[in-house]
């Protein structure tokens, strides 16, 4: 092989580490994040505010119940303990989710309240989940993931290939993407095929036409907290195990998830995670420092003396914003054709 | 005793009352038709029949049975189906979708209604995959009926079945309408047109303010000459 031709596959191993994988890892922790959403705003009939704060909780019972189980030794050789807690903290979730339910919302499902007096309702549940969440852990950023951290690390692909670049797979991407595509089948497969799902659809599609057919509102409002709260905890527990927990950095979310479903087309499952790849991707492509990428690529006499970083990372959060009015001004209806709520 | 009957509904919507001593009643194989000028509370009648709206005083009787104090989800499951006058269907769900959501509270099999139903709407069956909002207007109207006679009712309540349908259209849903009744159910429906519907009914109720103005068989509504001057146009 040309040295040349080795440069490039340099570069992409390059750009597969730094940007491909961990923006493919992301997208999966918004997608699962922004199927929530679309979830709660197809049922429920309002933009959940409390969702970043709500991951952050789930979280918080994965990292206490995890916590627990090593200290009695309940753990599995180079399985990360806090999957191994994720079915108990979803049932902690569901428990939470349920009562802020019966506490705030459905007070307002019953006097028939406006999307928007939910919405604000929807903040105060995010305010009040997220200084729970600081009580009991504190606001300061932990790492909770144990456990085998690689796949295959940057050396064992360096030596195994002979290349000067190396792509190491982290177990937290592995399983992020692994997981989310699980979940997502698994959320689709009951949305289409399950009476359970087709009622949760038909509710969302035609309320009144849905209590004329005996469909019971309550239950569809339960089952959808349910689904919530198990795409909550794991997007929440994904999200940690790659990049740590941190109260704050978990409400932030909100904006990527918010722009993920918007971009998607608000209400559109599908959109919701094609938006969500979408946020992802133009987030890490364009806060990567392309230097070493052109290095490989371009002559010596061409060769950047800066970073080559179309945005610093401090502004990831402003390209959640760009894409938003962006698709708010070209096309308001997302990617995927998706609904907007109006009041009646 | 008819099979269905509303009898002195009073009924208001917060402090603005709408229906006053109000009666009407039909038979299984019967069709009856409640016409009247906007704002007679002619759409009222149905919702109190079905229990989305409280009379405050009469009764409803199904089969010599009171139901005025049951839930419409229970009214739904004694055999009472309805079908909306806008927003019949669930729009993102397909053709077959709808059928089974209308089936939603049976336990037994469905499958036997849902070919019953394409059997008498055959269009529904080639268009069985595709979306309700895809439909045309009358074929929509098709869905609408399919699914509620999924639940296998005695009785079926229509609201302005034909509003915004070309004529074509309308003679197609009306000849429907003589299809379900003439399978044996009983069907009360309001209508704007009212020279149509009163052509077809075999029983016509004039509502005025609320109020019985006239009753009687549809032709004799519909040469009866004050009914022709103040509600069919001369």
């Amino acid at each position: 092989m040309t040295s040349d031709s080795i440069d490039i596959i340099n570069a992409f191993a390059l750009l597969t580490n730094f940007v491909i994988l961990p923006a493919l890892s992301y997208g999966s922790q918004l997608a699962l994040g922004a199927l929530a959403v679309t979830l709660v705003y197809s049922v429920l009939r309002f933009s959940n505010f409390a969702q970043g704060d709500s991951m952050a909780f789930g979280t918080t019972l994965v990292i206490l119940i995890s916590g627990y189980m090593i200290s009695r030794g309940w753990t599995i050789t180079g399985v990360p303990t806090a999957l191994l807690a994720i079915p108990m903290s979803i049932i902690g979730m569901s428990i939470y989710l349920l009562t802020m339910d019966r506490l705030v919302y459905r007070h307002y499902r019953k006097i028939k309240a406006k999307s928007i007096t939910i919405v604000m309702s929807s903040i105060g549940v995010m305010f009040l989940t997220g200084g729970i969440v600081r009580i009991i852990l504190g606001a300061s950023p932990q790492r909770f993931a144990d456990g085998e951290r690689f796949i295959f690390s940057v050396r064992e692909f360096k030596s195994y290939t002979g290349l000067e670049q190396g792509i190491a797979l982290k177990t937290s991407q592995f399983l992020t993407v692994t997981i989310a595509i699980l979940l997502v089948a698994f959320i689709f497969y009951f949305l289409q095929k399950t009476k359970t799902g087709k009622a949760m659809r038909a509710y969302s599609d035609n309320k009144e036409l849905a209590l004329l057919s005996g469909i019971n509102p309550d239950k569809v409002v339960q089952i959808t907290w349910l689904l919530v709260a198990g795409l909550t905890t794991i997007a929440g527990t994904l999200y940690g195990l790659d990049k740590g927990f941190a109260p704050q950095q978990y409400h932030l979310l909100l904006l990527p998830i918010f722009a993920s479903v918007i971009v998607g087309g608000i209400g559109s499952p599908i959109g919701a995670i094609a938006g969500a790849f979408l946020v992802a991707f133009s987030e890490v492509f364009l806060t990567y420092a392309y230097k070493k990428f052109l290095i490989y690529l371009l002559p010596l006499s061409m060769h950047p003396s800066s970073l080559v970083q179309l945005i610093g990372t401090e502004y990831k959060y402003a390209i959640s914003f760009v894409i938003l009015v962006i698709v708010l001004l070209i096309k308001p209806t997302g990617l995927f054709k998706g609904k907007v709520i109006v009041d009646e | 005793m008819a099979y269905l009957e509303g009898k002195n509904l009073v009924a208001s919507y917060g402090v603005v009352p709408i229906l006053h001593e109000c009666s009407v009643e039909v038979e299984k194989g019967e069709l009856a038709v409640i016409v009247g000028p906007n704002g007679a509370g002619k759409s009222t009648v149905m919702r109190v029949l079905l229990g989305m709206l409280d009379a405050t005083s009469g009764s409803v009787t199904l089969d010599g049975k009171d139901i005025s104090m049951l839930s419409t989800q229970d009214r739904i499951s004694h055999g009472l189906a309805f079908v909306p006058q806008t927003k019949n269907v669930f729009p993102s769900m397909t053709v077959e979708e709808n059928l089974q959501m209308g089936g939603f509270i049976r336990q037994d099999d469905i499958n036997r209604t849902i070919e019953e139903v394409y059997a008498l709407f055959p269009i529904l069956y080639e268009k069985r995959k595709q979306l309700a909002e895809q439909l045309s207007g009358g074929q929509r109207q098709q869905v609408a009926f399919g699914r509620a006679m999924m639940t296998k009712p005695s009785i079926m309540l229509l609201d302005e079945p034909t509003a915004g349908v070309s004529p074509i259209v309308m003679d197609e849903i009306f000849s429907n309408i003589l299809d379900v009744k003439n399978a044996g159910m009983a069907v009360l429906m309001v209508e704007q047109n009212a020279q149509q519907a009163l052509n077809i009914a075999d029983k016509g109720y004039v509502l005025v303010s609320g109020r019985n103005e006239h009753t009687g068989t549809g032709k004799e509504l519909i040469n009866n000459p004050e009914v022709r001057k103040k509600f069919l146009g001369g």
